[in-house]
């Protein structure tokens, strides 16, 4: 079995699975980080979005040989030092969530984002977003929340 | 025993029942005689309200009436309560929090809810039907009133003095007169509190609520943002390996062969075979997804019908025998030759899929005879019973143990994977973990009943209704009521012998088909009446609180300000149901290309008095938000037993980008019980969008999905 080594979270972690598993299965089985979510496998619902090296990917349509020498961000990985991630705090604060099993992927969505676009209009978030499904249907609540991230951060700086 | 009460939830039970199962385990012959071994479920005759709400059809648990089974506090004040209801992304593990907090007169921070571990609380028939805030709310509440009349009443003892002189408050009993002071943990010395409760506690009016009713946040909100909370999908037992089940190429399929020479040369797999039951484990995930697909299996599906033949196959085999009239009085056909107008049509639903994003999973783990099993469902009790009915064993060797899970809608009764991976852990030896496939979730789970109603409606010129025949076939009785004054009616529900899809309980049931039928031909009926459609309504019914919130949607949304031109409309719809009033407006556009979009819905929602502002406007607003889904496009289509769109590639739900501007009214009366919210804001939403569908084209579109895929 190959073996291939990934820096997730900050960590240097290495992984024995074959190089076409997808991302998503080494994250929630091999290294226990569950907070990742399986929702479809054909990179529909975004609830598995992580970030590789900063972008926003569909870690169920990743094979690990993609991932393989780069950085991985899940949601176990956004809060530093006990602080919550300016979109976490936002997603909280307006409470877009219910079942919050689509959480994850739209925090770390919303995150790959605003690094892009540290102020984006409700028409980009929508359009950068629209990839993630909240069954729920809590959407009016996410667009605020990335809206109130944005001003956070904006105010931070 | 209010009778009105049992027939209700007679009625809520039998219609969240799912007919089929889907897993009939054959296991080794000589296991059945366990069946009888085990020990028989004795069924108590309940005679109270409380007692009642937790019966099934046939058979009814009491519930306990000590306070020690709901509530216990600890000797640090630490507060745990015990139900049977669950957590599913309806908020109520926060809700019942706060009314605990509001009677107990303790914070909310110190208390704690154990909820759906059938090893741990009360039995419950589940969490549908809206019931947790009317019912199991004063539960808790008359618990919480009772257990703290029990600390003032210890403190009361112990320093002497007259219990009507003390006050409970932050979790302490305190006596202004002397200045002590103690905690209910140091009172209760973490013992049980073996009170008995009789008859109704006094409850804290909604009036001087100070916890309940504030938009207090989600007590473990936290854990959500941060990854933290484990799903049912996301836990691991010491040794587990993950389970697949190999499907049938269709619904009723029998195996013919199989080959699964390569699957057992795979490294660490192991193929389970019980009958047409075939499963693989594997160290993971992905390694037993490899291994499924390594079996080669022949199955053998018989023909048959498909999504194009649906609605004729449904009414034409209504089954005469089960159909039930909820309505009849007057004189219908005379009424009926009598009016000025009359209209005859009908109207169709589609099925549909609940799709809640986690999909159905299980970890289960076996000690011997005994049973654990980690599932995501509205059902604990009720998988435990079918749990141990698939092994034979007694319900008292099975624990279901339920995580606040990854959404249901009334998709999670059954415990299907719950049933698989306790079959491919018993043949492991290990702990197995089964969560399903999006494409199992879409093919294998429930669906919501598709149906038709046809009504044929009489009025007189100056907009009285005077005559309704409905009939429901198949998609169910819920709401089928009017709630407007007419005299003469006949209803009538017809349920379908052997439908052709598995089909079982989805949010508000039937009272989204109900509603959208209904309030879509009220619609009718008033532009044959030449009314306001608001008007008209308004006109025939003396419902107070149904006129309340139909008026406060109105002026939130300035109804008729704007009127509707070419490719511009407004729609209104409302109605009631499981305690809530609801009026909904919406507000749409057409494009050239035949597509609709929802630009604005305003809503006005009344459930009597509002536990949790912001929770409620979080229900109203995801329950418009997946009611465009089942009014604009979602639909299943199936052939020969496959369902042809298992994929959210090729069932569409709503996105970011079908999100209109939603504004909520709520309409709070303190001087009613509070009822439950998760379902009743979904079922106006159709029939408002088919009628601004109506006002902007002159199109009368009378089955959902309204768009054509």
């Amino acid at each position: 079995m190959d073996s291939a080594t990934l820096f997730v979270n900050g960590q240097e972690r290495e992984v024995i699975a074959p190089p076409q598993q997808p991302l998503l299965w080494v994250l929630r089985d091999d290294l226990q980080l569950t907070g990742t979510k399986y929702g479809c496998g054909e990179g529909q619902c975004g609830a598995c979005t992580v970030l590789l090296e900063g972008k926003a990917v569909r870690s169920c349509m990743t094979p690990l040989s993609a991932a393989a020498g780069k950085k991985v961000t899940t949601i176990e990985g956004l809060a530093s030092n006990g602080l919550l991630h300016p979109v976490q705090q936002a997603f909280l604060h307006e409470e877009a969530l219910q079942c919050g099993y689509c959480t994850s992927g739209m925090i770390l969505s919303a995150v790959a984002l605003l690094s892009t676009n540290p102020s984006p209009t409700d028409e980009a978030i929508m359009k950068a977003m629209n990839g993630n499904i909240c069954r729920c249907g809590t959407y009016p609540r996410i667009v605020a929340a990335v809206r109130d991230a944005a001003q956070m951060a904006q105010k931070a700086k | 025993m209010d009778s009105d009460l049992d027939v209700q939830l007679t009625n809520e039970l039998w219609q969240h029942e799912v007919g089929v199962g889907l897993h009939y385990i054959d296991l080794e012959r000589r296991d059945f005689l366990k069946l009888f071994g085990g020990g028989i479920l004795i069924c108590l005759c309940s005679t109270g309200t409380l007692a009642q709400e937790s019966g099934r059809i046939r058979s009814s648990h009491e519930l306990p009436k000590d306070i020690a089974a709901w509530l216990r506090i600890a000797e640090d004040g630490r507060v745990t309560v015990f139900t049977g209801k669950v957590e599913v992304g309806q908020n109520i593990r926060t809700s019942l929090t706060q009314l605990v907090s509001e009677e107990l007169h303790t914070g909310m921070e110190s208390i704690t809810l154990v909820m759906g571990d059938t090893e741990q609380v009360p039995w419950d028939a589940g969490t549908f039907g809206s019931r947790t805030t009317p019912t199991m709310g004063p539960q808790l509440r008359a618990m919480a009133v009772a257990a703290r009349d029990l600390m003032v009443n210890m403190a009361a003892n112990a320093w002497q003095v007259d219990a009507s002189t003390l006050v409970a408050s932050e979790g302490r009993v305190r006596d202004p007169k002397s200045g002590n002071s103690i905690s209910y943990g140091e009172l209760t010395h973490g013992q049980k509190l073996v009170k008995v409760i009789a008859g109704d506690p006094p409850f804290t009016p909604a009036s001087e609520w100070k916890v309940a009713g504030q938009p207090v946040p989600k007590v473990d909100g936290p854990d959500f943002v941060t990854g933290k909370h484990l799903y049912a999908s996301d836990l691991h037992r010491p040794g587990m390996l993950c389970g697949k089940v190999l499907r049938p190429s269709g619904f009723s399929a029998t195996l013919v062969s199989l080959d699964d020479s390569a699957a057992k040369k795979m490294a660490e797999v192991t193929v389970v075979r019980d009958g047409n039951f075939v499963g693989v484990v594997a160290p993971g995930t992905w390694s037993a997804q490899q291994a499924i697909q390594a079996l080669k299996a022949e199955w053998k599906v018989s023909p048959q019908i498909s999504n194009q033949e649906l609605f004729s196959y449904l009414k034409a085999k209504a089954d005469k025998q089960k159909t039930e009239a909820t309505d009849v009085s007057g004189s219908l056909a005379e009424e009926m030759a009598k009016a000025d107008v009359k209209i005859s049509q009908s109207y169709a639903v589609a099925y549909i899929q609940h799709a809640p994003l986690e999909p159905r999973a299980a970890v289960a783990e076996w000690q011997g005879e005994k049973l654990a099993v980690w599932t995501g469902t509205q059902r604990p009790f009720a998988v435990r019973d079918e749990l141990a009915a698939a092994f034979r064993t007694s319900p008292d060797n099975v624990r279901v143990l339920m995580p606040d899970t990854g959404s249901a809608y009334g998709g999670k009764h059954t415990g299907d994977a719950a049933i698989e991976a306790a079959r491919l852990a018993k043949a492991a030896g290990k702990p197995v973990k089964v969560v399903w496939t999006r494409e199992e979730e879409f093919t294998w789970a429930y669906f919501r009943p598709a149906g038709i109603v046809e009504i044929t409606s009489g009025a007189r010129r100056d907009g009285t209704i005077t005559a309704w025949e409905y009939h429901n076939y198949n998609s169910g009785p819920a709401a089928i009521g009017v709630p407007y004054n007419i005299a003469n009616k006949l209803i009538q529900f017809h349920p379908t012998d052997n439908p052709p899809l598995r089909q079982g309980s989805y949010r508000g049931l039937a009272a989204t088909a109900n509603h959208f039928a209904r309030e879509s031909h009220m619609d009718e009926l008033a532009h044959a009446v030449n009314m306001d459609p608001l008007q008209f309504r308004l006109k025939n019914t003396t419902d107070d609180r149904l006129r309340a919130v139909f008026e406060a949607v109105a002026e939130k949304a300035e109804w008729g300000k704007q009127k509707s031109s070419a490719n511009h409309g407004f729609g209104i719809a409302g109605g009631f149901e499981k305690g809530g009033h609801v009026a909904t407006i919406a507000e749409i556009e057409l494009h050239p290309d035949k597509s609709v979009r929802v630009v604005r819905v305003v809503e006005a929602f009344e459930c009597g008095a509002v536990l949790n502002p912001n929770g409620l406007r979080n229900q109203i607003e995801g329950s418009i938000m997946m009611g465009i889904g089942g009014a604009l496009f979602e639909s299943i289509r199936f052939e020969n037993g496959r369902i042809l769109n298992a994929r959210f590639s090729q069932y569409r739900v709503p996105r970011l980008s079908d999100m209109p501007k939603i504004e909520v009214v709520l309409v709070d009366r303190k001087d009613q019980p509070s009822a439950g919210a998760g379902e009743t804001p979904i079922v106006g939403v159709a029939p408002a969008i088919a009628n601004a569908i109506f006002a902007a084209s002159g199109e009368r579109l009378r089955a959902m999905p309204l768009l054509k895929s």
